[in-house]
């Protein structure tokens, strides 16, 4: 069996991923996307590939072409291009009837300020293509928006001017994270903050979150939306019930595993060896 | 065993040390990458880009 790992730097979740294949009695083909050559007709010899780059880009070119060479890869080019732009994800919800924060899309900075009043302040303004909580704006007022607005049209780079704006929602200090594989729903964390941003990489704190019926009813749900696979789906508590925020095609679970006490990488392995052998 | 390449201490590598890995030096904190294991080659890891992570 031959099971490609494509990679970049290998972070944590690379290592235990590697742990896990080889207790389950396969060697990884490493494959570093920093030396990777496509010549649109083949691809390196692997059954599967596993995306684990860490650039978005190079994960979402890199997956076109080796599907197009006939390897089937996890997750797929059309997860991952639905998963890396907040605009396609919203869209793929929308489409399945998965509650979700409103949200509106606009292309100048006019059109942007009229879509924010609509909404109604406070509201977030995230980059459609972004990760690790950067560049995220939550904007309480016509002042912040005109600012925001106009530094993100004069400074950023074109796709900082499609503006992606979700209604805020008070989530009173976390958010839920859940982690789904196939038709699975494994385990979720609760990630808390005492800033309004609760990702890990900015600091806040995992703790246990249990699988409820609902957590994990919504989570597949979502993972289906955008096509299923290996994903992270992003949870808010709202008065209205669960909303589903993003889904994460290249999930990290460095502080998932302890916490939640589920080998999150056993699983992922696990589960990859099972569709090769499918 | 490496030399960090910012302050010149010794890294050690853990036994299942791999190829591109990410490394922390104790002595000054540097992020780094193993570029090479035989011989080791330690660099420093490159800074976060636009579109890393999830």
């Amino acid at each position: 069996m031959k099971i490609g790992l494509l990679h970049s730097l290998i972070r944590k979740e690379e290592k235990l991923l590697i742990a896990a294949f080889k207790n389950a009695g396969v060697e990884p083909i490493m494959i570093d996307d920093r030396q990777l050559i496509m010549d649109f007709h083949s691809a390196p010899d692997v059954d599967i590939l596993v995306e684990r780059s860490i650039n978005h880009s190079r994960a979402l070119h890199a997956l076109r072409l080796f599907e197009s060479a006939g390897v089937r890869c996890l997750n797929s080019h059309k997860v991952a291009q639905i998963c890396g732009d907040k605009l396609l994800t919203t869209a793929a919800l929308k489409d399945n009837g998965i509650a979700q924060p409103e949200s509106r899309v606009a292309f100048t900075e006019e059109s942007a300020l009229t879509a924010i009043e609509e909404l109604g302040y406070p509201v977030v303004l995230k980059p459609a293509v972004g990760s690790w909580g950067r560049l995220l704006s939550k904007i309480n007022d016509r002042d912040a928006a005109e600012t925001v607005l106009e530094h993100k049209t004069v400074l950023g780079s074109y796709h900082h001017s499609i503006f992606y704006i979700q209604q805020y929602i008070e989530k009173k200090g976390r958010d839920i994270r859940s982690f789904v594989i196939g038709d699975d729903c494994i385990a979720a964390i609760y990630r808390s903050s005492d800033h309004w941003i609760t990702n890990t990489a900015r600091g806040a704190v995992a703790s246990k979150c249990e699988v409820s019926a609902e957590v994990a009813e919504i989570s597949l749900a979502a993972a289906a939306a955008v096509g299923g696979g290996i994903v992270a789906v992003d949870l808010f508590e709202s008065d209205d019930g669960l909303l589903v925020n993003e889904v994460n095609y290249t999930m990290e679970f460095r502080n998932s595993i302890d916490t939640t006490g589920v080998d999150i990488p056993q699983c992922v392995a696990s589960y990859v060896i099972a569709q090769v052998a499918q | 065993m490496g030399e960090c390449p910012v302050c010149a201490a010794e890294v050690k590598l853990a036994a299942d040390a791999i190829a591109g890995e990410l490394l922390v030096c104790e002595d000054c904190g540097a992020e780094l990458e193993l570029k090479n294991l035989d011989p080791v080659v330690l660099d420093e890891a490159p800074a976060a880009e636009e579109d890393w992570g999830q």
